[in-house]
């Protein structure tokens, strides 16, 4: 009973606050520390599910109206929320460690990129492109069918391989995509180089919602979808073969799991979510270019996956959430606190903080986050915050 | 096409190669030692090599601001930049082994590989930051010394820099007293034997902890003269230009076949004259359509080739089901 009161206040309490208080950054953590807080409180269902539901569906996008800002970081937490799913089933469900995840994610981009913007004249000739803006909802399928595609081409020659080979073949696959996308701009113009495709086309929104709202509810639904399609997946015939496969390979075989064919289904899986959040991404952004696409944002949403805890679909959720407020409000606003009190020349022991190099910059360490969450969790809790219950106990007996 | 140019090129292409193929050779020596004795991916080899290139930067740039750069006969110079790179990257190998690597030994095989991969994007923003506080800058260049860039003629059409020359010998040097460190030693002898089997070792009175921390000891080092070597080698340093060469060096250790001596050295030299050639030679032979920019791609798929047809490398044994 105490919990029911307290999840309701909280999460009232920091709604309000966050209209009240539209520009600190802690007030909106607190928003979501609540939300986590009505997750995992002991209350009843229906309760839970009003309690998340309201939140997610009519005081974000009320908070969206008083500062964009917010909605922005929702909406790119809801990106990676999918983008993390989709790693958990390769990671955490097949136990195949894929470090150049995020090349789907550029394969699912590029492919609405190119015809949603006029470049894709360059290429074909003529006049035709972009296409009108509507066929953005079929490239979300089209979307999805390519990066399953490239999935199922990348895992074809290398599943054969274990363990941390595979990884760094996923790895230098995945620099192999950016390369490409880097310099493919010649013999033909395929992607423009690293001057990247702009302007790239908008899908049309019913009831003339303001963009911003509509691409948190179009992350929303999908991420809906992906984790409705997780939940589906885990407890069915092909999660159990997968998970049967992270076991143990040999003895996974031995009970009829068709090894080749589980995996490809397990890379064309978790490709396709990064392909459909691809498509959404290029458009949300206008502009894309290989920069969004390197190796760090393939260990980000590892460190994600991890940090939640493996093969778990809250944790991903919860992990997403972690590394991208993390990465996008605390370190920026790290940066900005720092440069305030530089600007004030506040003096600390005697040691005037505007006499610090001008080349720290909290928000440019991103990678040392990344860095101590893996070191970390790997060292003190391998399952992650919110562990799946099977892994959980693989990993106690183990130690 | 120019067949000419192609002919006249190939000297200098050959010994760009030789060059590059010495670092790799060097870096993935710590690669494929940590191999042999623990079957697990270093992943943050690459950050412990580019760690020696900044101890050696700092080392020159105190010796510069002294004033002693020139003052000081310039191989000696080279020796103590060499012995401290060797010292810091050594040592921060075996931290890093004794803090990230050591409570994961018996996890799932995963686990340590996740932790390294930690380790490294951790490390090259440290660098970072120690730079940016100390220096107030993260790309760091090293001092000239000028009698390092006199050019020696060989024929009218090939010169050579000294300092690829130094290169080259202190490389072969490195290389050769390790191969008798290994092969003629009582330490390498106990090195071969935690490779071999760890529990058997442990039964024949070796301190197997202690063995594995030499290893990355080793390693370690090896890594740190790579590192001072590519700073004298190309100047120009920061803390993510480890990468890219460490992951090259990776692919040389599979090459050569992974957890074998002679392999890592072997694979080293073939994939730098791989990459000069690639380097070199693409765009004139596409016509210009594909270039140097590719060469990144071609180690890569240098080494997924490897991987699919001949797992076990070029001088590599048949490994037991796990590869």
């Amino acid at each position: 009973m105490i919990q029911v009161v307290l999840a309701v206040g909280l999460v009232a309490l920091s709604a309000w606050a966050v209209a009240s208080f539209p520009r600190s950054v802690l007030v909106f953590l607190l928003f979501q520390g609540s939300l986590l807080f009505a997750y995992v409180a002991r209350i009843p269902t229906w309760l839970r599910v009003g309690l998340l539901g309201t939140a997610l569906l009519v005081l974000m996008p009320l908070i969206g109206f008083f500062n964009g800002y917010y909605l922005e970081v929702a909406t790119q937490v809801g990106i990676f929320v999918a983008l993390a799913l989709g790693l958990n089933i390769v990671v955490g469900l097949a136990g195949l460690l894929d470090l150049g995840y995020v090349a789907f994610f550029a394969v699912g981009a590029y492919s609405w990129a190119i015809p949603g913007s006029p470049h894709a004249n360059l290429i074909f000739g003529g006049n035709a492109f972009p296409l009108p803006a509507w066929s953005f909802y079929a490239f979300l399928l089209i979307g999805l069918l390519v990066a399953a595609g490239t999935g199922i081409l990348l895992g074809l020659p290398v599943l054969r391989l274990h363990g941390d080979y595979l990884a760094i073949v996923t790895l230098g696959f995945g620099e192999v995509i950016r390369v490409l996308a880097n310099n493919l701009d010649k013999p033909i113009n395929i992607t423009n180089g690293p001057k990247g495709i702009t302007p790239i086309g908008r899908p049309p929104l019913p009831f003339g919602v303001p963009y911003s709202e509509g691409f948190y509810f179009l992350v929303l639904l999908i991420v809906a979808v992906v984790i409705v399609v997780n939940r589906r997946l885990e407890d069915s015939h092909i999660g159990r073969a997968w998970e049967a496969i992270r076991e143990d390979e040999l003895a996974a075989q031995a009970m009829g799991v068709p090894l080749v064919r589980s995996k490809l289904l397990a890379f064309a899986c978790g490709a396709s979510f990064a392909g459909v959040m691809g498509v959404v991404f290029s458009a949300k952004q206008i502009f894309i270019n290989p920069e969004s696409f390197t190796f760090l944002e393939s260990i980000g949403v590892l460190a994600m996956v991890i940090l939640g805890g493996m093969g778990s679909i809250p944790g991903a959720v919860l992990g997403a959430t972690v590394v991208t407020v993390l990465n996008l409000q605390v370190l920026k606003g790290l940066s900005l606190w720092l440069n305030e009190l530089k600007n004030a020349g506040v003096v600390v022991f005697g040691y005037s903080l505007a006499d610090l190099p001008t080349q720290l910059e909290p928000a440019k360490y991103e990678r040392m986050i990344f860095g101590v969450i893996l070191i970390l969790m790997m060292i003190f809790r391998p399952q992650g915050i919110f562990p799946a219950r099977r892994r959980a106990r693989e990993l106690a007996k183990q130690a | 096409m120019d067949l000419q140019l192609l002919v006249d090129i190939f000297p200098q292409v050959v010994l760009d190669g030789i060059i590059l193929g010495f670092m790799y050779a060097l870096i993935a020596l710590g690669y494929t030692m940590v191999y042999g004795v623990l079957e697990f991916i270093n992943f943050a080899h690459s950050e412990i090599f580019i760690i020696g290139a900044f101890v050696g930067v700092e080392l020159l740039l105190g010796l510069q601001s002294l004033g002693a750069l020139d003052a000081v006969p310039w191989p000696l110079v080279l020796l103590l930049a060499l012995l401290v790179g060797m010292a810091g990257s050594g040592l921060l190998a075996v931290t890093v082994e004794r803090v990230a690597y050591r409570p994961l030994r018996s996890a799932p095989r995963l686990i340590p590989l996740i932790s390294a991969i930690g380790v490294s994007f951790f490390l090259q923003d440290m660098i970072r930051l120690f730079e940016s506080l100390w220096h107030n800058a993260f790309n760091l260049v090293y001092p000239t010394i000028d009698a390092l860039n006199v050019r020696l003629e060989l024929t009218r059409t090939i010169d050579v820099p000294v300092k690829s020359l130094v290169v080259i010998l202190a490389a072969l040097g490195m290389l050769g007293v390790l191969w008798v460190l290994v092969n003629r030693t009582k330490v390498g002898t106990a090195i071969r034997a935690v490779a071999e089997d760890q529990a058997a070792a442990s039964l024949m009175g070796i301190n197997v902890n202690r063995i594995i921390s030499l290893t990355f000891l080793i390693g370690g080092a090896m890594g740190g003269a790579a590192g001072v070597l590519f700073g004298v080698q190309y100047g120009l340093i920061n803390p993510y230009s480890g990468f890219i060469p460490g992951l090259k060096a990776f692919t040389a250790a599979v090459l050569g076949g992974i957890g074998n001596i002679p392999g890592a050295m072997l694979g080293g030299i073939v994939l730098g004259l791989l990459e000069a050639f690639a380097a070199s030679y693409l765009s004139l032979l596409t016509g210009g359509a594909f270039g140097a920019e590719y060469k990144d791609i071609f180690a890569f798929s240098v080494l997924i080739l490897i991987l699919i047809f001949r797992p076990r490398g070029l001088l590599g044994e048949v490994v037991r089901g796990r590869a």
